[in-house]
């Protein structure tokens, strides 16, 4: 069986920037990527943007360019379009390319797989012409696709991001419906000193805003009771702000309430996790190294809590020379404290920004008519009446109700049937409130695995 | 409506239930059908409710789609080739000899 030092799952940010340390340090690093070219979301489509496109997602993109150079150069190995779909204690780490799956031995797992939407269940949202917001900057950034006359919906800073995006592509959206309670300004104030020292993303943030509303985009504010009206495909959105309902006719609605760690590696390997009340999603539990409480096991990136791309990248970073001095290479300290310095400023913003867009209670606890598990069509009211049966936690939910069984294995849904359950105990989510997740992590073709012969298999 | 923010470069052609579909170099399927105003890929397994693309990052499975007799497919992690035979998914997918429903 082949065999690296490094295994690195994900080529975003974080994952292309701890290649870059822990192969120059002299590490055989492998990564694993399952999109066809490096960048993961946040900079995705990084190597055939056009200029125009550049120029429309701006420098935080264009950043990534220089990442993704050094990450070509360097002398990791990288496998596009190749898909973890199991890890073994041993870290026996096993992926299929091209319709076909193999194995490498891994001494050390760098998960690097980023971070979700968090999910948005609204009624009408499965219709057709809904999507995140996250999904419409894909189709800029990779296809250079935008929709005219979109709404977009919700709360936090790449709502705004997109919806300057849009009016910078001459397709300004088509109203901005903000969900941010009331008095959350003045909640977020006391983290404000603190957000001083990473200045530029408040500046940054305020400007985006004035763009938007400078380009006359109608913003509604404090919204609430929002619904997706349409019979095959998205029609309009209604919702109430000012102490009115208000109706906008759209067939593209985009729905956006922050993002959240991606735990299915942590959770396939059984590590341990922390419900996080600030950031309101499960992250795993980490040494000052970055590993989890499974030995060999690391995250970098927002897989660790989200931080956002320049945090992301300073984790990859940081964890490529830890792994390399771990593994006895010479790595000069200032290194690491000068890149440690730059992470806290980065962090320093967080807990304002967690305050201000904290998503607002009641998209956590839809209605009971509203579907929540979008692959087997589970309601939040059939979720409530399992545990009114007994269930005591999202694996029993999934037992009783098939949640969390579809082909995306409860990535949409699995924070949420971990909330409602939660909120009706009246307490918040405890670590193991959390579906099991097994391999294979994403559904494999039955001939691929009947194909598959894997060393030692009996 | 969707619009391109840039015209030209290179093209690949691919069928969308029978429908001629342009996709520009580099497109996903899911894209390629998004740029094309198509936006209902299947009807979902256990109601027959009309679904399209939700998340285009691998995540929702919701773009779900028959690829050239292989069904279950993910539209938004597939690249669009040439020649494609693309066809919606029309609720529950029967597992029998080849694949097709």
């Amino acid at each position: 069986m082949r065999s690296v030092d490094v295994v690195v799952i994900g080529a975003g940010p974080a994952g292309m920037s701890c290649a870059v340390e822990a192969s120059a340090a002299g590490l055989s690093v492998l990564v694993l990527d399952e999109n066809p070219a490096p960048g993961g979301q946040i900079w995705r489509g990084i190597e055939t943007a056009t200029e125009r496109r550049g120029r429309i997602l701006g420098p935080d993109y264009g950043a990534g360019r220089t990442v993704a150079q050094a990450f070509r150069a360097s002398k990791a190995d990288y496998l596009p379009s190749a898909l973890v779909w199991n890890i073994s204690t041993e870290k026996v780490v096993e992926y299929s390319h091209r319709g076909a799956s193999h194995q490498v031995q891994a001494g050390a797992v760098v998960s690097a797989t980023g971070a979700f939407e968090r999910p948005n269940p609204l009624p009408g949202w499965t219709l057709p012409g809904v999507t995140t917001v996250g999904a419409l900057q894909i189709l800029l950034k990779s296809a250079g696709l935008v929709e005219e006359d979109a709404v977009l919906v919700g709360s936090g800073p790449l709502l705004w991001l997109m919806a300057a995006q849009l009016v910078d592509a001459g397709v300004p959206p088509k109203a901005v419906v903000e969900t941010t309670p009331k008095g959350r300004v003045l909640a977020a104030l006391r983290h404000l000193p603190r957000a001083l020292r990473a200045r530029d993303y408040l500046w940054k943030g305020l400007a985006l805003m004035r763009r938007v509303k400078a380009a006359g985009v109608p913003v509604h504010s404090h919204a609430t009771g929002i619904r997706i009206e349409g019979k095959d495909q998205a029609e309009a959105v209604s919702f109430a702000a000012n102490g009115r309902r208000v109706r906008i006719e759209s067939g593209h609605i985009a729905l956006h309430h922050g993002v959240v760690p991606n735990q299915q590696v942590t959770r396939l390997m059984r590590a341990e996790h922390v419900w996080d009340a600030s950031q309101m999603c499960f992250r795993p539990v980490l040494s000052d190294m970055g590993e989890t409480s499974v030995a060999g096991l690391f995250v970098a990136g927002d897989g660790t809590g989200i931080g956002g791309a320049k945090a992301a990248a300073l984790q990859g970073r940081l964890l490529g020379l830890r792994l390399a001095a771990r593994a006895g290479r010479s790595v000069a300290p200032e290194r690491i404290e000068r890149l440690s310095a730059g992470l806290a400023r980065e962090g320093s913003v967080r807990p304002f920004l967690e305050a201000l867009y904290a998503p607002p209670a009641w998209i956590n606890a839809p209605e009971d008519a509203t579907i929540v598990c979008r692959c087997e069509e589970i309601t939040a009211g059939q979720v409530r009446a399992a545990v009114d049966l007994g269930a005591p936690g999202p694996n029993q939910v999934k037992s009783y109700l098939r949640s969390g069984m579809g082909p995306c294995q409860g990535r949409v849904c699995g924070l949420l049937v971990s909330q409602i359950i939660a909120a009706k105990r009246g307490l918040p989510p405890q670590k193991d409130d959390y579906y099991r997740i097994r391999p294979p992590m994403k559904p494999l073709p039955l001939t691929e695995l009947a194909a598959y012969r894997p060393e030692g298999a009996k | 409506m969707p619009k391109r923010i840039e015209t030209g470069g290179a093209t690949v052609t691919f069928t969308f239930d029978g429908r001629p579909v342009t996709a520009i170099a580099g497109d996903s399927v899911a894209s390629a059908l998004a740029a094309a105003g198509i936006t209902r890929l299947r009807d979902s397994v256990v109601s027959g409710a009309p679904r399209g693309i939700h998340c285009m990052m691998g995540a929702c499975f919701d773009c779900l789609v028959e690829i050239d007799g292989i069904p279950n497919r993910q539209a938004c992690m597939t690249l669009a080739a040439e020649g494609m035979t693309v066809r919606a998914q029309q609720g529950a997918v029967s597992v029998s000899e080849g694949g097709r429903a």
